[in-house]
């Protein structure tokens, strides 16, 4: 492959480029999803191809092709150069890219049991078995379950002289089911929504979570959620489990930490950010007991990796410590770039540029950005809440294009009376400003509750791209939220 | 362009090498790109070109599904081992019966030379002359301008042969000033209609006039909508429950209402793939030609669009050619939705306001009740305050939850002009006026 890379670099700088690299990508996915008892999906998908980034006359271009031949690949090289041309022609500055990366090196997931190894029908098997559970319960109109498989094998070589080659696995599985009556329909999902959960690592993953083991109360409460009251409206305070949680992180400390967001780079689309630099560490993002880090070493979190798509190792950075912003998520340009405002800022990226496949180039994504555990037991979190509401799993979700204001729906909810679940109430929503529900934060569970939730759907960029993206969390408790919108 | 002839062949590579008793082949040609500006820069600038296949085989009743875009004739015919061989470990789908039969396909012009051959340095003069109009009047701008020629091919071994070929050019800018943004995009067949320094010139206008907004307490207002708030509402109308498939789960707010009356008499609603004023697009991802579809006709719910699957579990019912690609668990959904224009123009339905609330675009809308298809979001790049006819400040940016249907009941006025806005995904466009909407829920503020 070495003399494959060397050719697109020397093509780019034989153009004029001062600046390439050249990504090389496979991806091998599985799918399968059973709905009511039949196997819907079942497809073995494979995609290849290449992607040359290029910097020449100090701007950007990129250009991609799924022909991996001699004659593509310094047509494409030097179609990355004439684009990177006529982009200078619109631009006041140069890119500055910082200090060099250069790293030869390798990594795999760690995988115990090879996904693509274990036959398709003890996959549906799990899957038929999961879905006879939940449809067993009387009442139930809609059973989905699913499992996905990931191989991404990836080669990145530039003209510093980087040359990483690795392979990421990831396996995940979820099943959500639905019950409707009279204009009303409810559904539960396990282990979280969004279809299923994910993580890097193999199919240890899948025998984890116990799908059939947990499919029968999911349809329970589904039921049962049609004839529970509406989620109350008022102010109080909440207890989220740690898959709604990771969904508040991700939209409210994920995405306004991204620096190419909060320079504006978003602006047109996924919007811009509330964290403008003049608040790097100087703001208070929330209360004491708020600390978020984002990683790339997490074990089996979706955003774990050796190296980010421009040649970065991954790393852990501190985002939030103590209630204070103290970091964000960096490309090698964002971080030149804040470095002159903030010459203390760290000198090099950490590591979170990525790309949805070889036609994509890489922009800011979230790793692994969790919130770190803190001291009580759930059952002690809610003893100690007198009065207020258990809300769990992400059914709605919205927030504006600074990350401020938010509005969350979930799948379920519980009342707390004098520190004691209460009746079960359904369509529950909460909404807030994000630094002061952030700030009302006053208790975030141990380490035995915390888990590194997979979000497989965050979408970004033009054209866009999907990242899978990890968040550790374990319950945590908010005071005086606004619940409970719908009349 | 790799053209219909290369297509074709990959498509009877395919099929002549299936074994199974059905297979249909989706091939997927690609030459895109786009050039992204922000803070008055280019900083993105990306082009692609990519072939993709997918097969579908079907062994009895068994369904397997495989893609790839390595388009060799051996990694084709590997790939048809590769879907049989899925298709085999399947379980028995009683709900199959057959793939379609082939149809007339009426083949339309969606082609431009001028989009096709659109060049990198073309695509960054149009660009320049946004940024020269945001530099003047000290602002960012940022967007992204894009052209590109898709192809589709749809083959299957019961003589279904489609192949569509389409290009497309969108520009669209925010442009920021510090504490203010406004908006404006087009989109066209041929890029030569695309005017960016008119859209530049809108962007700013925007801008300029929503400086300093200022706040306003959330409740219930009467708005005016421009054409992209309608057009994602009515997009999800489409994916929320016009679809036979949710209709069928009853997760539809059609369910057990047709001919019932859902919204305003003003509000007509339909599914057109060749009407030139969306996106045209002959045919499904199953090779089935569109029919026009009526979906709500002065307020009475008419009907869903079907693709094979949906239309085969109901007697006498036929697919409207709205099918996606396989594997598809979401069933059918509408594509090309248009919404029968009004009389109005803009300046009338603010002189008709005595107070109201100017919105330009949507951000970020999810559903919160499907079956209800109440949706939450915010407002941005441009939100006003009308009193007494006209505009008088800008505001800071609000929360909306609201039933489109309720909205949609409530529609005083309806724009005479029809914009195109092309959504997120493929092909799909939907053509909608401005409206005006009384008693529209805002249930929250934000900063800015």
């Amino acid at each position: 492959m070495r003399e494959t890379t060397e050719r697109a670099l020397d093509v780019c700088r034989s153009h004029g480029a001062t600046y390439a690299d050249i990504r090389i990508v496979r991806r091998e996915n599985q799918n399968i999803t059973v709905k009511n008892g039949i196997v819907q999906t079942l497809s073995l998908d494979d995609d290849f191809g290449f992607g040359v980034r290029v910097i020449a006359d100090g701007a950007w271009g990129f250009a991609s092709s799924n022909q991996l031949t001699g004659a593509e690949i310094d047509r494409v090289a030097a179609q990355a150069v004439t684009i990177a041309r006529a982009s200078a022609t619109a631009n006041d500055s140069k890119v500055e890219l910082g200090p060099p990366e250069v790293h030869v090196d390798s990594y795999k997931t760690p995988v115990h049991i090879d996904p693509f190894d274990v036959s398709l029908e003890d996959k549906i098997d799990v899957l038929i078995a999961a879905d006879k559970e939940a449809r067993a319960v009387k009442g139930l109109a809609l059973a989905q379950g699913s499992m996905g498989f990931l191989r991404e094998t990836k080669t990145f070589a530039s003209s510093e002289g980087s040359y990483i080659e690795q392979t990421l696995v990831e396996s995940g599985l979820g099943i959500t089911v639905r019950a409707v009556a009279d204009g009303e329909m409810q559904q539960r999902s396990y282990p979280n929504s969004f279809g299923r959960h994910q993580g890097t690592g193999g199919y240890e993953i899948i025998q984890k979570w116990d799908l059939p083991g947990n499919a029968r109360r999911a349809a329970e409460e589904a039921v049962a959620l049609l004839s529970a009251p509406q989620c109350p409206s008022k102010t109080t305070t909440l207890i989220l489990d740690g898959p709604q949680l990771a969904l508040q992180v991700h939209e409210s400390c994920g995405h306004p930490i991204e620096l190419d967001r909060v320079y504006g780079t978003e602006a047109a689309f996924a919007g811009t950010s509330f964290l403008t630099p003049d608040k790097y560490g100087t703001f208070r993002y929330g209360s004491d007991v708020v600390n978020l880090v984002a990683d790339a070493v997490t074990p089996t979190g979706l955003g774990t990796y050796g190296y980010d798509d421009e040649g970065v190792p991954g790393q852990t950075t501190d985002i939030v410590k103590n209630g204070m912003f103290v970091g964000y998520l960096t490309s090698r340009e964002t971080a030149s770039q804040l470095r002159k405002t903030h010459p203390n800022a760290p000198a090099r990226s950490n590591g979170t540029m990525r790309a949805d496949g070889w036609n994509r180039v890489p922009i800011v994504r979230m790793n692994n950005v969790s919130l770190m555990p803190g001291e009580p037991s759930l059952d002690e979190l809610i003893a100690d809440t007198d009065d207020g509401i258990y809300m769990l799993t992400n059914k709605s979700w919205s927030i504006d294009d600074k990350r401020l204001n938010f509005q969350f729906g979930t799948e379920m909810a519980y009342e707390i009376k004098n520190g004691k679940l209460g009746q079960m109430v359904k369509n529950a929503t909460y909404t807030g400003i994000t630094p002061k529900f952030w700030g009302g934060c006053d208790a975030v569970c141990n380490t035995d509750h915390w888990n590194v939730w997979g979000t497989t759907n965050c979408g970004k960029g033009q054209p866009g791209q999907t990242a899978h993206t990890g968040h550790g969390t374990a319950p945590a408790r908010f005071r005086n939220v606004q619940v409970g919108l719908l009349g | 362009m790799i053209g219909k002839a290369r297509l074709k062949a990959i498509a009877d590579t395919i099929l002549s090498a299936a074994n199974a008793d059905q297979t249909e082949v989706l091939v997927n040609g690609q030459d895109l790109a786009l050039t992204r500006f922000a803070a008055n820069s280019i900083h993105q600038n990306v082009s692609e070109t990519d072939v993709s296949v997918r097969v579908r085989s079907i062994v009895g009743k068994k369904i397997g599904v495989a893609s790839s875009n390595d388009v060799s004739e051996q990694a084709l015919k590997g790939l048809v081992r590769k879907a049989e061989t899925v298709a085999s470990f399947q379980q028995q789908n009683p709900e199959f019966r057959s793939l379609p039969e082939p149809l007339p396909v009426r083949g339309v012009d969606a082609y431009s030379e001028s989009t096709a051959g659109y060049s990198a340095e073309a695509r960054a003069k149009g660009v320049r002359t946004i940024l020269e109009q945001s530099r003047s009047h000290d602002m960012q701008a940022s967007g992204a301008f894009s052209t590109g020629t898709e192809e589709t091919m749809i083959a299957n071994s019961l003589g279904v042969s489609a192949y569509h070929c389409g290009t497309m050019a969108t520009v669209m800018t925010v442009i920021m000033g510090s504490n203010s943004a406004g908006y404006a995009a087009d989109a066209a067949q041929d890029v030569s209609r695309l005017d960016p320094s008119d859209i530049a010139r809108i962007a700013v206008d925007k801008a300029i006039r929503s400086k300093n907004p200022t706040p306003i307490d959330p409740g219930s207002y009467t708005v005016i909508l421009e054409s992209d708030a309608v057009a994602t509402m009515m997009f999800y109308l489409g994916y929320l429950g016009l679809g036979a498939q949710s209709m069928q789960e009853n997760r539809s707010f059609m369910s057990g209402r047709i001919g019932q009356k859902i919204t305003g008499n003003n509000i007509t609603i339909w599914d057109d793939g060749f009407d030139p004023r969306g996106i045209m697009f002959p045919f499904d991802y199953e090779g089935v030609p569109k029919q026009k579809v009526m979906l709500i006709e002065e307020g009475i719910a008419r009907g869903v669009v079907y693709d094979t699957a949906s239309a085969q579990r109901e007697v006498g019912q036929v697919s409207t050619g709205h099918g996606l690609p396989a594997p598809n668990t979401m069933g059918p959904i509408p594509t090309s939705l248009f919404m029968k224009p009004g009389v109005a123009t803009q300046e009338e339905m603010i002189a008709s306001t005595k107070k109201g609330i100017w919105v330009t675009r949507f951000h970020y809308v999810n559903p919160v009740h499907p079956v209800k298809a109440i949706l939450t979001g915010m407002t941005r790049d441009g939100t006003f305050l009308i009193e007494d006819g006209k505009i008088t400040r800008p505001l800071k940016n609000l929360r909306f939850t609201q039933s489109i249907l309720e909205a949609f009941s409530h529609a005083e006025m309806l724009g005479r002009d029809l914009k195109m806005i092309k959504m997120g995904f493929g092909g799909f466009a939907t053509c909608a006026p401005a409206a005006k909407i009384n008693g529209f829920t805002f249930t929250g503020t934000t900063e800015f």
